[in-house]
C-alpha cells in the first residue's frame, strides 16, 4: 500500500501556475532586453535591403548620441511633461480635497469621478488624432472662435512651438488628472476622521486644514504620484508623435526622447537605438531607486521622528 | 489533478495551433516542375483586382479574395501589407532575407514596388528582382510598346530591366471650371492650358487669381514632384554616401517661399495628405488647381469633392512630370518562372488587357499605341471632368516625361526635405537652420549617409 501523505502541499501548484509567465518573460522580454544592451555596442543597421554589421564598435554609439541633439530632446521631454504635470497635480489636489470634504456635500460624486477618469480610457493616439483635427487651421476650434468674433484671423496652433507644446501638455493633463485625483482621494480618505475632527475643534479649517493636515499626511502618495509621472513622462511618445506626424514640428521643438528613438528604428538602426535605450534605462533606474527608497522607508510620514522629538521634549521637561 | 494538467495542455495546444495557422505547409514540388503556389507581395488589392479581372488564366477567386485559382490548378496567394509607415517594405524585406531558406511554395514569386522605392529592389548588387531577360522576356521586343521612362525606372544601374508596370502616371493640372470662368471668363482647357504652360506664365496667372481672392495651388508640396522629377543627378550616386541636394530642389525651396509669401498658395495647408489638404479640394475652397496623375483624380480628388460632377477639368501642367507607379518584379528564387513570365506579359505588355484596365479603372496604362487610340475614343470621356477625355492631355505628357535618376534613398529624401523646409516656409526657422534640420533627420533615417552636399553655393 502507498504511504499516506501526511499533508498535501498546494504550494507547488502556485509555481506551476506562474511558470508560463516566467517562460514568456524570459523569451519575449529578458532575451530581447539583453540583446538591446549587446547591440548598443555594435554598428548594426540596414541600408536598403542590405544589412550592415553587426560590427563591434565599443562605445561609439554612446559618444555619437551625446554629440547629437539628445540632450535637447531630453529638455523637450521635460518641458512637455512640466506643462502637463503642474496643472494636473494642482487640479487633482483641489478636486480630491473637495470630493472628500464631507461638509461640502457634493451631489453625484460617483458620476463626476467617472467623468474625470473618462479621457484616460481613450487611446492616446486616438485622443491626439482628435486634437489634431480640432485644432488644425481649418478645424472646428478656429471656426468657432471666428464665428464668435474672438479672433479675426485663423490661429495656426500647431505652427508655433508654444501652441504645439501647450496642446501636448493640455492633452496629457486631460488624460491623467482623473487618475491622479482618484489616487489622491484614496490617500485623503485613508486619513483618520479623528484627525480631521480634532483639527476642526482646534479651529483648523479651509486652507489651513489643507496645508497642515492633508498635505503632510498624503506626502508618501504624492511622492509616488510624482515619480510615476516622471517615468511616464520620460516615455512620452504617442501624443506628440501623432500630433506632429512624428516630426516634432516646428523645428524639432516637440521631439521627445522616445520619438528620437523611434526615428532610429525606422532605419532599423539597432545599435544606436540600443544605446539610447540604455541611457533611458539608466535614468529610469535612478528614478526607480528614489521611489523605492521613498516607499520603503519605514518612517514614511515622519511619525517616528515626531515621536522621538516628543519623547526628547518630554525628558527635557521632566528634568 | 490530471484534469487540470489536461486543461493546461489543451489551452497550450490551442495557442500553438492558432500560431501555426500563420504558416502554410504544402508538399515540396518535383524538380523542374512549376510550384503549386505563386506568392505575391503587394500593399493593397489594386493589383489583385486587375489580375482577377484581366488575366485570362484565372479560373476562380476564393470568397475572401486572398487566393486566386488558375486554370491549371496553381494558386496565387495574395500577401497584402499596408504601405503606411513602411510596413509593406518591412515585411517584404524580412521575407526577402529568408527567401533562400524558405520552402519552395513559401518563396516569394512576385512582389510589387512603387516608384519611390523601386530602386531599392532593382539594385544589381542586392539582386532580389530577377532581370526580365532571365525569365525569357526580351524587353526590347516584348515591351517595346511601353513608355520608355517606365522601362528606365525599373532598370538597375547597368540598364538591365528588372521589373515592368501596367500603369504610367503622367500628371496634369486639374482645375475648377467655376473659378476659371470667374477669373478668366472661360473654362476652355486649351485657353487655360496656355495660361499655365510654363513657370513664368503661371506666375502671371497666379497674380490674376490672387486679385480675385483665389489660390493657384493648395500647398507648396503640390509642386514638388514637378521639380523633384527633373533633378539632373540622383540624390545619392551609386556607391557613394553623400546626398546631393540638386539645384532643382533648391529652386523648389526658393520658388515655394516666394509663392507662399506672395499669397499664391494657401498658407493654412501644410503639405499633402492631411485634413486641410483634403478640405482644400472641397467646394468651399478657394484653390484653383491641383497637380495630379490619373490615380490622383480618381482616388484623391473625387472622394474629397462635395459639389456637382463636371466642375473639374484637366489641362497641361507647367512641366511634364510623373507621380507614382507600381512595378511588378519577379523575385529571385521563384519556383514558378513560367507563370510569372506569363503574368507579367499579360498584365503589362498586352494592349487589349491594358486598354480594358484603362476603361474599367480609369488608369493611364503603359501602352503607347493603346493610349493613342484612347485619345480619339469618346468612350474614354469622364463625367467627373464634365465629359472631357483626359487621355487627350495625359498621352502627350507621358511621351515627354524624363524620369529623374533614382536612388535607393529617394523616399526618405523626398519626405524629409519637405518636412524640414516646411518650417522655413512658415517662417519658423531660417534657411540655414532648415538645412541643418534636414541633415539631422536624413542621417537618422539613413545611418550610412556621411555628408550632405547643397548645390546652392554657386549663387
Amino acid at each position: 500500500m502507498k504511504k499516506r501523505q501526511k499533508s498535501i502541499s498546494y504550494a507547488k501548484w502556485g509555481y506551476y501556475f506562474i511558470l508560463p509567465f516566467f517562460l514568456c518573460y524570459f523569451i519575449f522580454s529578458l532575451i530581447p532586453l539583453v540583446d538591446t544592451v549587446r547591440y548598443s555596442f555594435f554598428e548594426y543597421y540596414r541600408s536598403g535591403i542590405k544589412e550592415i554589421g553587426p560590427t563591434f564598435i565599443g562605445l561609439d554609439n554612446y559618444v555619437s548620441l551625446l554629440e547629437s541633439d539628445m540632450l535637447r530632446y531630453g529638455a523637450n521631454t521635460l518641458i512637455l511633461w512640466v506643462i502637463g504635470f503642474i496643472p494636473q497635480i494642482g487640479i487633482a489636489l483641489l478636486l480630491a480635497v473637495w470630493f472628500t470634504d464631507i461638509r461640502l456635500k457634493i451631489h453625484g460624486k460617483q458620476f463626476f469621478k467617472v467623468v474625470i477618469y473618462l479621457p484616460n480610457l481613450i487611446m492616446a493616439s486616438a485622443f491626439a488624432m482628435l486634437f489634431f483635427t480640432m485644432f488644425s487651421t481649418n478645424g472646428p476650434v478656429n471656426s468657432i472662435l471666428m464665428s464668435m468674433g474672438v479672433i479675426k484671423e485663423k490661429i495656426d496652433f500647431m505652427g508655433s512651438t508654444f501652441g504645439t507644446r501647450s496642446l501636448v501638455g493640455f492633452m496629457n493633463f486631460l488624460m491623467w488628472f482623473g487618475n491622479t485625483t482618484i489616487m489622491l482621494m484614496a490617500a485623503i480618505m485613508g486619513i483618520s476622521v479623528d484627525v480631521f475632527e480634532a483639527a476642526e475643534i482646534d479651529g483648523c479649517r479651509g486652507i489651513k486644514r489643507f496645508w497642515y493636515i492633508i498635505l503632510p499626511l498624503i506626502r508618501p502618495i504624492l511622492a509616488y504620484t510624482l515619480i510615476t509621472a516622471i517615468i511616464g513622462g520620460l516615455q512620452m511618445f504617442d501624443v506628440p508623435q501623432i500630433l506632429t506626424n512624428g516630426q516634432g514640428a516646428p523645428d524639432r521643438t516637440s521631439m521627445t526622447l522616445i520619438m528620437f528613438l523611434n526615428s532610429h528604428l525606422k532605419s532599423k538602426n539597432y545599435g544606436m537605438a540600443g544605446a539610447l535605450s540604455v541611457y533611458l534605462f539608466i535614468v529610469s533606474g535612478i528614478l526607480c531607486f528614489i521611489v523605492y527608497r521613498m516607499t520603503n522607508r519605514n518612517d514614511s510620514d515622519e511619525a517616528k521622528t515626531a515621536a522621538k522629538r516628543r519623547a526628547r521634549e518630554e525628558r527635557r521637561r521632566r528634568k | 489533478m490530471k484534469k487540470r494538467v489536461i486543461a493546461v495542455l489543451l489551452a497550450a495546444g490551442m495557442c500553438v495551433s492558432a500560431l501555426a495557422g500563420c504558416g502554410n505547409s504544402s508538399k515540396p514540388d518535383g524538380a523542374g516542375e512549376e510550384g503549386k503556389v505563386i506568392n505575391v507581395y503587394c500593399w493593397n488589392n489594386e493589383f489583385s483586382d486587375r489580375v482577377n479581372a484581366i488575366y485570362p488564366e484565372v479560373k476562380e477567386v476564393s470568397e475572401d479574395g486572398t487566393v486566386t485559382i488558375l486554370n491549371d490548378g496553381t494558386e496565387i496567394h495574395w500577401i497584402i501589407n499596408p504601405n503606411q509607415d513602411g510596413v509593406y517594405q518591412q515585411k517584404l524585406d524580412e521575407a526577402l532575407l529568408n527567401q533562400a531558406s524558405a520552402a519552395a511554395d513559401d518563396k516569394i514569386d512576385i512582389f510589387l514596388s512603387e516608384t519611390d522605392y523601386v530602386n531599392k529592389y532593382t539594385d544589381a548588387e542586392a539582386d532580389v528582382a530577377m532581370p526580365l531577360a532571365d525569365l525569357g522576356i526580351n524587353p526590347d521586343t516584348d515591351l517595346k510598346d511601353q513608355y520608355g521612362f517606365t522601362r528606365t525606372t525599373a532598370s538597375d544601374m547597368n540598364g538591365v530591366q528588372r521589373g515592368s508596370t501596367w500603369q504610367c502616371c503622367p500628371g496634369l493640372l486639374v482645375y475648377r471650371r467655376d473659378i476659371a470662368k470667374d477669373v478668366f471668363g472661360t473654362d476652355d482647357p486649351a485657353v487655360i492650358g496656355e495660361k499655365v504652360k510654363d513657370w513664368d506664365t503661371i506666375k502671371v496667372t497666379a497674380e490674376e487669381l490672387k486679385a480675385k481672392g483665389y489660390y493657384t495651388f493648395a500647398s507648396y508640396a503640390d509642386t514638388f514632384r514637378l521639380y523633384g522629377n527633373s533633378i539632373s543627378d540622383s540624390w545619392v550616386k551609386q556607391g557613394e554616401t553623400t546626398i546631393n541636394v540638386d539645384k532643382k530642389i533648391i529652386d523648389w525651396i526658393n520658388d515655394s517661399k516666394e509663392w507662399l509669401d506672395a499669397g499664391y498658395l494657401n498658407k493654412t495647408v501644410k503639405g499633402q495628405w492631411n485634413d486641410d489638404w483634403n478640405k482644400s479640394m472641397g467646394s468651399d475652397s478657394k484653390v484653383f488647381a491641383f497637380l495630379l496623375p490619373a490615380w490622383g483624380i480618381d482616388f484623391v480628388l473625387k472622394p474629397n469633392w462635395d459639389g456637382d460632377e463636371g466642375i473639374w477639368a484637366v489641362t497641361n501642367p507647367p512641366q511634364e512630370y510623373n507621380w507614382g507607379g507600381s512595378y511588378i518584379h519577379a523575385c529571385t528564387g521563384t519556383d514558378n518562372p513560367e507563370h510569372v513570365k506569363d503574368i507579367i506579359l499579360a498584365m503589362t505588355a498586352t494592349e487589349d488587357n491594358l486598354l480594358k484596365i484603362s476603361k474599367d479603372y480609369s488608369d493611364f496604362t503603359n501602352t503607347t499605341n493603346g493610349m493613342k487610340k484612347a485619345t480619339t475614343d469618346a468612350s474614354f470621356a469622364s463625367a467627373f471632368l464634365g465629359g472631357q477625355n483626359p487621355f487627350v492631355y495625359f498621352a502627350p505628357v507621358a511621351e515627354n516625361i524624363k524620369i529623374a535618376p533614382l536612388s535607393a534613398y529617394d523616399q526618405g529624401c523626398v519626405e524629409l526635405i519637405q518636412n524640414a523646409f516646411s518650417d522655413y516656409f512658415q517662417g519658423k526657422v531660417d534657411y540655414d537652420k532648415a538645412k541643418t534640420n534636414f541633415e539631422t533627420a536624413i542621417k537618422e533615417r539613413y545611418p550610412d549617409i556621411t555628408e550632405i552636399n547643397w548645390q546652392d553655393q554657386m549663387e
